[in-house]
């Protein structure tokens, strides 16, 4: 069925209005009587002993409630933080584990780290007794630095973790890849870094807990992506509060980005206090704390050589990466630049022969995790530099040298050498329609132009792949993954006919509300006033994996498929029974069951109300009611890919790169809501431009200090950073899912780093500049223009 | 020690007893319980808090709620006609997906419908995106807010809002 608000159709979003007019309910917003508010004592040093903590005076200050310190977790016997993914190392040995304290013992190993948690009667109050609080720190030297992090005589991090090294992970085979190099034509080499960024959200962190004494439930409210895996993490490993008595609540939430899957401390303390304190226990991250304490994104410090033969087909590829972790294990962190990166460093082309080593180093900095497009966007990062690098020096269009090695449509199902088996895609066409969006052929012209008006103005590609849709669970399973990675949905239909879709996906902007609610109007023709998305509630939804990799309408929205599926089947049975009809003979056609070749019909209202009110049904073959669940377990990833073109103008005086414009043609698979896609599109843009030309999260080298520690020193990309984008689809369904989706919400972040850069070494290339690091800021741009200037004049 | 507060909010009289501490965005989530205006930085940078004070956007968590007294105080609670009615700026917001996770928007909008008037409906893209200095949005990538504005602008002005 295709209706104005069926699949395929631009359907403004249900959930706008209470957003549009202030009745969103985020977890800040709850009202819970008698709360009392939580604030943290974080550490100011990077690394350091606690001799002594003295609370003997925060105690005394005026509404505080109750303080809690590590000691008081360690009596309690509460576990620590996990990390749920098992990554071998090299020789077949899990990777280390050092503990992750909830809050610090005895030793601090970030600025942020939790040494204390206070309770008091208002916000301010907790805060002003937490100045009270006389830590006794031993100050001890720090490593933040990556590049040095394996260095003898580095300071360590943790002596579970000798060398600071919690693995050296490959794949591929490495004397092939070698034997490949030594018969390549050319060689292209590359040493990069990826930087370390701060996801910011906007909606800072937040969490609220309530214990009940009557029946010893607890109810966590937190701004999570997956309230089910924080309330099976919580119960299964670290407070051992049975997962029946805990109910995780994430109600609206204010974006995510990767930063809120996982379980951190600070909503840990606030679940486990509730029950201690008796009241319910608010608390919300101030800007600073966002900065200090979520999980950090990419970081990784690179080499990385491609071989080519003469005619510039890619013969092989090397890549030598060390990882950031900061200081602890975060929930998924070593997944991530392994499993999440490596295996996709075929990117959209048929190089043979790939090897990587990654190596995972804890340094004196906040944990690292997952985050918007996570170990992706820096896959597609080194090839995709690397790739532009080689055109370059063998003086080869870079849309041609990527044309040239696109693995061609007639390949697929495509098995790559790092594991991954691309089940669909059609690469040529993609760039074909990036190239005429961005209007390619007249770029030279636009060149010499701005050269008149003193600016050097240059353009770059980046042709992305990534797996997504995560993920089919024996593969998860096989490659060290602690879950299951399917998803549930629940499609429960009232007497009335309307209806509740209960989903274990959770939305914090992607709109699941209206997505999901339009591929039930499609199939099933309730109107969708009727239809409700239910989402975010351990208590309501069977249970669910959550919304991260991009997963949500490729295996949520499967998932509600095979719902719909089974209630059509059920809904047969019925309207057979009521036209007097062979339930072969019954088919579904817009909303109604219908006989072929009669008249006779059957609203699915109609067989809803009888299996409600079964006066006149057949009970003795099904049971009454109108409630179907499903569980979707994907057979593979889903593999989106595209290509991003970006046009940049440079003044040469000031370093400053403008971006003038931007164009991303994707291949989504099919495509439900186009508005919801662009959206999503454009705010991937943002963020992967973001990391090239303004993010970069800097720690002092020799204090180990948070610089880019608020919105003053962090900077954001902000709207007039930008130009308004240009966007094309091509699709490609995916073979393997019934929707035939791929998955949209992590592309533009993956894709627009590379390129961003390769246009801005485009336009610094007549200079003689080689080489600029990102975040491309002014100073660095300028810097590079000094360095090339001298060393012209050498 | 507390200090006693009035003002008008969104057409109706309130009063309250703060600290002289206490922020006008704290008054308004906190002491009158609404909560549409949000906090999203301590550095009053982000916008999320954006309301109107007198007819003027004002960053409400770099104002004392003691600093508003006796004000005029709209907030993203106080725009719409009616229940069932938009103000047009909110309107053109929804139409033009210029809202993801919701977060920024109460200050988006507020700030946005501000910027039209002071430009006296007649806006540019370039305007849009340079006015919208101090207001963060992570996750839409301005695109469609720019586009939202530039739409609702004529739409106000029709509307004589
Ligand atoms: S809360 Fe960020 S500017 Fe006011
Ligand atoms: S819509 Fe999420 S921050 Fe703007």
């Amino acid at each position: 069925m295709t209706s104005a608000t069926g699949i395929g159709a631009r359907v403004v979003r249900t959930e706008d209005k209470r957003f549009l007019t202030g009745t969103g309910r985020y977890v800040d917003d709850l009202p819970l009587a008698r709360a009392t508010y939580a604030y943290f004592l974080r550490s100011p040093h990077a690394h350091a002993k606690i001799k002594s903590i003295d609370i003997s005076a925060a105690e005394k200050s005026p509404g505080v409630v109750n303080i809690f310190t590590g000691k008081d977790l360690v009596d309690a016997k509460v576990g620590g933080l996990i990390c749920g993914w098992v990554v071998k190392d090299k020789n077949g040995e899990p990777h280390k584990s050092p503990p992750h304290p909830v809050m610090a013992v005895d030793t601090v190993r970030y600025v942020g780290d939790t040494v204390a948690m206070v309770v008091a009667n208002s916000y301010d109050e907790a805060k002003d007794a937490a100045e009270a609080i006389r830590v006794d720190y031993e100050v001890l030297p720090a490593i933040v630095d990556l590049a040095k992090a394996f260095d003898k005589g580095a300071p360590q991090v943790h002596a579970e973790a000798p060398g600071n090294l919690i693995y050296d992970w490959e794949i591929g085979v490495k004397a092939d890849v070698d034997a490949a190099f030594a018969k390549a034509a050319h060689v292209t080499k590359m040493d990069i870094v990826n930087n370390r960024l701060i996801p910011n959200a906007m909606e800072p962190r937040a969490a609220a807990a309530e214990y009940d004494k009557g029946t010893g439930n607890y109810t966590l409210w937190s701004t999570s992506q997956n309230p089910h895996v924080l309330r099976l993490i919580l119960s299964a490993f670290v407070l051992g509060i049975p997962e029946h008595k805990l109910r995780v609540i994430a109600p609206d939430v204010g974006g995510g980005f990767g930063s809120k899957i996982f379980c951190y401390a600070d909503e840990t303390m606030v679940c486990w206090a509730a029950s201690r304190v008796g009241r319910p226990i608010k608390w919300t991250a101030e800007r600073t704390e966002s900065f200090q304490t979520d999980c950090h994104g990419r970081d990784h410090v690179t080499h990385a050589e491609l071989a080519l033969d003469k005619d510039g087909k890619f013969l092989a590829l090397k890549v030598e990466t060390i990882a950031n972790m900061g200081a602890y294990l975060s929930t998924f962190s070593t997944a991530v630049p392994t499993y999440l990166y490596a295996t996709l460093l075929a990117g959209q082309y048929t190089t043979p022969l790939i090897y990587a080593n990654v190596k995972a180093a804890v340094t004196h900095t906040a944990p690292v995790d997952a985050y918007r497009g996570a170990g992706r966007p820096e896959a597609t990062f080194v090839i995709e530099t690397i790739v532009s690098k080689a055109a370059a020096e063998l003086k080869m269009d870079p849309a041609e040298l990527r044309r040239k090695n696109f693995i061609p449509a007639e390949a697929f199902p495509y098995q790559t050498p790092v594991a991954l088996q691309y089940d669909s895609g059609n690469y040529p066409p993609i760039i074909d329609e990036a190239m005429r969006i961005a209007d390619y052929a007249g770029f030279e012209a636009r060149r010499a132009e701005a050269k008149s008006r003193g600016k050097l103005r240059g353009i770059g590609f980046s042709s992305y792949i990534e797996a997504c849709g995560l993920a089919p669970s024996q593969v998860i399973g096989q490659l060290g993954g602690g879950v299951g990675q399917w998803e549930s949905a629940q499609i429960k239909f009232n007497p009335t006919g309307n209806v509740q879709v209960i989903t274990g996906s959770h939305s914090h902007g992607q709109g699941h509300e209206t997505t999901f609610a339009q591929l039930v109007h499609d199939r099933l023709g309730v109107p969708m006033d009727q239809i409700e998305v239910v989402h975010g509630d351990t208590s309501t939804t069977t249970f669910g994996m959550g919304t991260y990799g991009s997963r949500s309408l490729a295996v949520g929205g499967s998932a509600i498929m095979k719902a719909t599926d089974k209630i059509i089947a059920k809904g047969k049975k019925i309207a057979a029974h009521l036209m007097e009809a062979d339930v072969a003979d019954v088919v579904f056609e817009n909303g109604t069951f219908k006989v072929a070749g009669t008249d006779k019909a059957v609203p699915l209202a109609q067989a809803v109300f009888a299996a409600y009110v079964p006066h006149n049904y057949p009970l003795a073959e099904i049971e009454p009611g109108m409630d179907e669940n499903a569980f979707y377990d994907p057979a593979n990833f889903v593999y989106p890919a595209g290509t991003q073109i970006c046009e940049v103008e440079i003044d040469p005086e000031t370093g400053i790169v403008e971006v003038i414009a931007h164009t991303a043609v994707d291949d989504f698979g099919n495509i439900i809501n186009p508005m919801i896609v662009e959206g999503q599109v454009h705010g991937g843009i943002v963020q992967g431009v973001g990391q090239a030309l303004f993010e970069g999260a800097v720690y002092d080298k020799n204090t180990g200090q948070l610089l880019s520690g608020s919105f003053m020193d962090y900077t954001m990309p902000r709207a007039d950073n930008f130009p308004s984008f240009k966007l094309g689809y091509k699709v490609t369904p995916c073979p393997h899912n019934p929707l035939g989706v791929k998955g949209c919400g992590e592309a533009g972040a993956i894709a627009a780093p590379a390129a961003v850069m390769n246009a801005v070494h485009n336009a610094l290339a007549p200079i003689g500049v080689k080489h600029v690091e990102m975040p491309a800021t002014p100073l660095n741009v300028w810097q590079s223009i000094q360095g090339a200037q001298r060393a012209a004049a050498e | 020690m507390t200090i006693s507060v009035a003002m008008t909010v969104n057409g109706k009289s309130v009063s309250g007893k703060v600290e002289a501490r206490t922020l006008l965005v704290q008054f308004l989530r906190e002491h009158l319980g609404m909560t549409g205006t949000h906090v999203g930085c301590d550095t009053s940078q982000c916008g999320a808090c954006v309301v109107h004070v007198d007819g003027q956007s004002v960053k409400s968590c770099t104002m004392l709620a003691v600093q508003a007294e006796g004000a005029k105080v709209t907030t993203i609670e106080g725009l719409a006609p009616s229940a069932d009615k938009l103000h047009p700026m909110q309107e053109a917001f929804r139409d033009n997906h210029a809202l993801q996770c919701g977060f920024c928007t109460p200050g988006m909008v507020m700030s946005a419908i501000d910027m039209v008037k002071r430009h006296n409906y007649q806006l540019d893209e370039a305007t849009v995106r340079r006015e919208l200095e101090g207001n963060l949005c992570r996750c839409t990538g301005y695109h469609n807010i720019v586009k939202a504005i530039l739409a609702a602008a004529p739409a106000m002005k029709s509307a004589g809002v």
